[in-house]
Formats: structure tokens, sequence, C-alpha cells
């Protein structure tokens, strides 16, 4: 007992030792940040920052009840709707076709993976000029312009039916990569007797592909679906170079993060504005990750 | 009918032959054991009896019919893993109904069937849990029931008691050829385990290298080893090969069981009494002629042999194995 009590001091003074520098570091350049958005957000201030005046909560109510808002986070749920079911079926289905051991197989594993080495900047130039109406391979191609609707202003991008299809179709592309290469760790960590058995047995390979593959790989989908959901309510780069959040008057490709930080936002020049909606945004991606877990959880499969 | 039939199988990986040339003819309700150590190819002619490779060459027979092009699902074989393959996210009942399942059972008949082989294997209280709920022997006897329920013509066994306790494995053992008594149909089992060949098998098939070393009933196995391989692999511990010469005269080499040597001060062979190890029922005294290893098992209230002393031994004629010097081949 003697040696017990300054034994415990001196391991406390350690463990704050090692907290010490990641608490510093979260400290000034998460929660710190975090604290005066939230301070922010309650505050209305002129185009420099100054003469502000603060509303308390109702300045979070009244901009959650906004028409703007409600419009921008509808827009956030298509987009997120339009990528994230699409990509994880995507990447699954090219990470089990390049799943087997074929000559060359390395090949189309480096084809299908490249995407994570491309930057948002890059990928979205590319599918602007994809799309562009004047020279575009994609806005010239009869199938792709029959799948879209009726296109009213020229170019897939410029019009309000078509834009956050267009935009998705590039986001969806971007992320391919990742969850290709995910999937792909996932795959091989599935023991391969689970396949020999269900192939002795007589399964055939989709009778394989959904009662193996699929529910093995239900924790690796899970953090797919999470990390892609998480991406589609933040994305920013493909709509700022591919539509600025337009086409206007409808404002189709306006998601909340355009909103915030958008050049053509009406809160543009409102730090206080913009501060609501990230901390809105923010307690909606709360809510979202605390369900999809939740709910999940029940039907994911961790290994024994 | 479910006799199996290789025919001069061979199987190449990468340029790398894993089985070579192997002919083995298995009889319906047979339980044959395939014994080596790891790496001769025992797994690999499992596997292509069960359809999971394809031979390079040869042909597989099973119940007459040629299937070296047939699929799995056509051969009517079932197959138990080394890690028992069963499907963590599935209950043990749906895990039993799985292969029903894919040969389109109706639910009702599954679940009678599966709880029909579950009760026979002792599994009725676990139908309810996952895989990962239960203990090593559970799992194995799950593993073992799926692969019953379809009451299939051939059984696979690869190495399917090397994950369980000594004491676990002794009783599997058991109640493995009583489960083969009961369901008269062909046993393949796959081990690198000589007790369990010696103790379960009809037949045994030594393998080693890719090649069959000797097909036969465990007794003529232990009794009349046709290489010198199969000598030293079966009998714990191994038979004792003297090099030519050391024993009669001429070229071949002879082999002796431990338990047929004898210490006899008149015999001309004389060793080194080295190492001996006391097991309380026996002793096995370990001997030196030269750089020549030789055991002897004796009973362990023989009398007390200490390190270092010189001893003659007598090796009786009528238990003298002569084997090749050079092919190792057994000759009589």
């Amino acid at each position: 007992m003697a040696i017990r009590g300054p034994r415990r001091v001196r391991e406390a003074l350690l463990a704050l030792l090692f907290l010490g520098p990641s608490a510093v570091v979260l400290g000034l350049f998460v929660i710190y940040p975090l604290g005066r958005t939230v301070l922010l957000g309650a505050k209305r201030c002129n185009a420099q920052g100054e003469n502000c005046r603060t509303n308390g909560l109702r300045q979070y109510t009244d901009v959650a009840q906004s028409r703007e808002f409600r419009h921008a986070l509808w827009v956030t749920i298509k987009f997120a709707l339009l990528t994230v079911p699409a990509g994880i079926a995507l990447g699954l289905g090219l990470a089990v076709l390049a799943d087997r051991h074929l000559r060359g197989i390395g090949f189309f594993r480096a084809v299908f993976s490249s995407t994570v080495a491309t930057s948002v900047a890059v990928a979205s130039l590319m599918w602007l000029f994809l799309l562009q109406p004047a020279r575009g391979i994609l806005a010239n191609t009869g199938w792709i312009q029959d799948l879209m609707p009726v296109v009213k202003n020229p170019g897939l991008l410029n019009d309000s039916g078509t834009a956050l299809l267009s935009v998705a179709l590039s986001s969806v592309w971007a992320n391919l990569g990742f969850t290709f290469i995910v999937v792909t760790a996932g795959l091989q960590s599935i023991p391969r007797e689970l396949h020999e058995s269900a192939y002795v047995d007589g399964a055939s390979p989709w009778r394989r592909f959904t009662n193996v593959t699929v529910p093995m790989l239900s924790p690796t989908l899970l953090f797919v679906g999470i990390v892609l959901t998480s991406r589609a309510f933040q994305a920013y780069g493909e709509i700022d170079l591919l539509t600025e959040g337009g086409p206007v008057p409808q404002d189709s490709t306006t998601t909340l993060t355009y909103l915030i930080y958008g050049e053509t936002s009406i809160v543009r020049n409102d730090a206080g504005l913009q501060s609501s909606v990230a901390v809105l945004l923010f307690f909606v991606m709360l809510v979202l990750a605390a369900v999809q877990l939740r709910g999940l959880k029940s039907r994911i499969h961790y290994g024994q | 009918m479910a006799t199996v039939r290789l025919d001069a199988v061979t199987k190449v990986f990468d340029g790398v032959t894993a089985v070579e040339d192997v002919s083995l003819d298995i009889a319906d309700h047979d339980f044959m054991i395939l014994l080596g150590p790891s790496g001769c190819g025992k797994s690999t002619l499992l596997r292509m009896i069960a359809g999971l490779e394809q031979a390079t060459s040869g042909d597989i027979y099973i119940g007459g019919s040629h299937v070296n092009d047939v699929e799995p699902k056509q051969r009517d074989v079932a197959m138990v893993f080394q890690s028992y393959a069963l499907y963590p996210h599935k209950t043990v009942q749906a895990n039993i109904e799985f292969p029903l399942k894919v040969r389109k059972i109706p639910k009702a008949q599954r679940a009678v069937e599966a709880r029909a082989v579950a009760e026979a294997l002792d599994l009725t209280e676990y139908l309810q849990r996952k895989p990962g709920q239960l203990s090593g022997g559970q799992r194995q006897r799950v593993a073992l029931a799926r692969a019953i329920v379809r009451q299939p013509a051939v059984f696979c066994m690869d190495e399917p008691l090397s994950n369980l306790d000594a004491k676990l494995r002794t009783e599997t053992r058991a109640e493995l050829v009583a489960l083969h008594q009961r369901l008269a149909s062909t046993f393949i089992y796959v081990t690198h385990d000589q007790v369990e060949a010696m103790t379960m098998g009809v037949h045994v098939a030594v393998m080693s290298r890719g090649h069959l070393e000797q097909v036969g009933t465990p007794q003529e196995v232990y009794a009349r080893p046709a290489t010198v391989f199969v000598a030293q692999f079966i009998g714990t511990p191994p038979m004792n090969i003297f090099p030519p010469g050391m024993v009669e005269p001429g070229d071949t080499r002879i082999g002796v069981r431990p338990e047929h040597i004898t210490f006899d001060d008149t015999s001309t062979l004389r060793a080194q009494i080295g190492l001996v190890e006391q097991l309380g029922h026996e002793a096995l005294v370990n001997c030196h002629i030269g750089d020549t290893r030789v055991i002897v098992r004796i009973p362990a209230a023989g009398v007390v042999h200490i390190a270092g002393t010189e001893v003659g031994l007598r090796v009786p004629e009528e238990h003298r194995h002569r084997f090749d010097a050079t092919t190792g081949q057994r000759i009589d």
C-alpha cells in the first residue's frame, strides 16, 4: 500500500505525458474550431465579420426551417442516394470480377483502383470535358441521352433535370477505386474453404455470392457505406468544378456543403449563417452514422 | 454403388508435380485413409476426388462413371474440411440445412432432416447457436452433420481431427468408425497421423512425394511395409533400418521393429547404449552402432541399462524385413 499511492500518481503523470501531444493537436485544430463554429453559428455579422449580434439557438432553428437549407438538404440526400448504392454495387462487382487467379489480372486491378490516385480536380475536369456539349463524348452518345430525362438546356450539366445525375456520375467514378481496393482486401480475407465447401455442396456461383461472399463482406460493406455516405454529404470539389451549385434558378446541385462554401451561395458573405449550416450538417451526419451503425449492427457478422 | 477409382492420376501445379501417376481402387463402403507427411499430395488427391481440383492427366471414376469433367454437385461427394468451413453468419441449423437448401428441398423437410442428423450427433440443443458460440469439438460435429445430411455416396475428409485436443481426438476417432459402419458409405480420409490411420482405416494408402508407396490394411502395412519409407513412417518408434552388411552378409538393407530386437551378450552385433526413455509400461533404449541408431523396446521392468555400456543385439531371422539398398523396395 505504501508504494501504491505514489506509483498511481507517477502512472497518471506518465499517461498525461503520452496523451499530451495528441490532446494539444486535437484541441487546437478540431475541438477549438468546432466550439468557435458553434458560437459563430448563433451570430449575425456584417460582411467584414464585425458588429455581431447573438441570436442564440433561434438562429439555428431559423436556418433549419429556411427554404434554402431544406432544399440543400434534399439535394444532398438525393446525391447520396445516387452515389452510395451505385458506388458500392459497382465496386463490389468489379472486385468480385477481379478476385480470381487469371493471367494479367494485376493489370485490371491496377486500372480498377487507379481512381484513388486521381484528385477530385482532375477527375472533375475530365468529366467536364466528357459531358461538355460541343465535344464531350458522353454528351453526344445517343443511349446516354436516352437514359437521361429530356435535356432542355444544352449540356447535361446545364440542365436542371440531369445536372445532379451527371455530377453523381463523376463522383461514383472517382470513388470507385477506393471501394474496389477495400472490397478486394475484404474478399481476400474470406477463408477459401467456405467457398469450396459451398461449391462441393453444389451451390451455384450466385448462391455462393449471396450466402458466402456478401455476409462475410458485411463489415467491409458497412465501412465502405459509411465512408461513401460521409463523402457524399461532404462532396464539394466536383460540384464546384462541374456546376457551381447550378443550374440556376433551380440550384439543382446546391448541396449543404455548397451552401456553406459555394461561390454563388446565397449565404456567401455571412459567416454566421455559414457556420449555422455547417453545425447543422455536422448533426445530420452524426445522426446518420449512428443510424447506420446501430441499424446494421444486428445484420453484420464480424467473424468468430 | 460408390466405388472410387483413380487411374494414373497426375496433378501438376505451375510446373510442380503434386501427385504423380497414382492408381487406386477404393471399394464401396471402404474406409480408405490417405496417409503421408505434409506435402506428399494426399490432400490434392482428395480434392481431385471431390472436384475441387482438376487432374492434369489420368482418370477419376466415382460409382463407375468418369467424373474428370463433372462438377462437384453431380459427383455426390461431401467434404469435411480441417478448418470445418462452417458459415459463421448462419446458425447451426442453417449450416446443416445448407446442402439441402442448395438442392431445393422444401423447408419443412429440410428442418426434419437437419434435426434428425443433429440428434444423432448430439447437437440438438445447439441448433439455434452460431458456430462462434461452439467449442472445437461441437463445430467439428456440425461440419460432420452438414456432410451427413445429404447422404452422399462418398465422404471426403481432410484432416478433420487435427484441430481437436488429444482426448477429444481419441473419442472422435471411435465415433467416426461407428459412423462409417452406420452410414455404410465410402469414406476417404486424409491424415498425417499414423495412429488415426491404424485405428480407423479399413485400408491405408501411404503416400510420399506425390507417389503411392503402398496400399493395404493397417495390419499389412505394419507387418509387411513395401518400402523403407513405409517402414519408417508407420510405427512409433519407427522401424530400425540397418545398412547392408551390418546384420547379415549381402547388399540389402535390413529393417527390424524395435519390439523385435533383444539384448543378448553372446551376439556379435555390438552396440553402445545411449539415451533410455522410460514410458512407464515400457522403455525405449537408444543404441548406437557407429553412426547407425537402433531403438530397442523392452518392458519397463527389465534390466536397468546404463548409458555408455556396450551390449550385444539379437535380430531374429523371422523378423527381418529386407529392402533393396538403392530403390528401397521390399525384397521377399
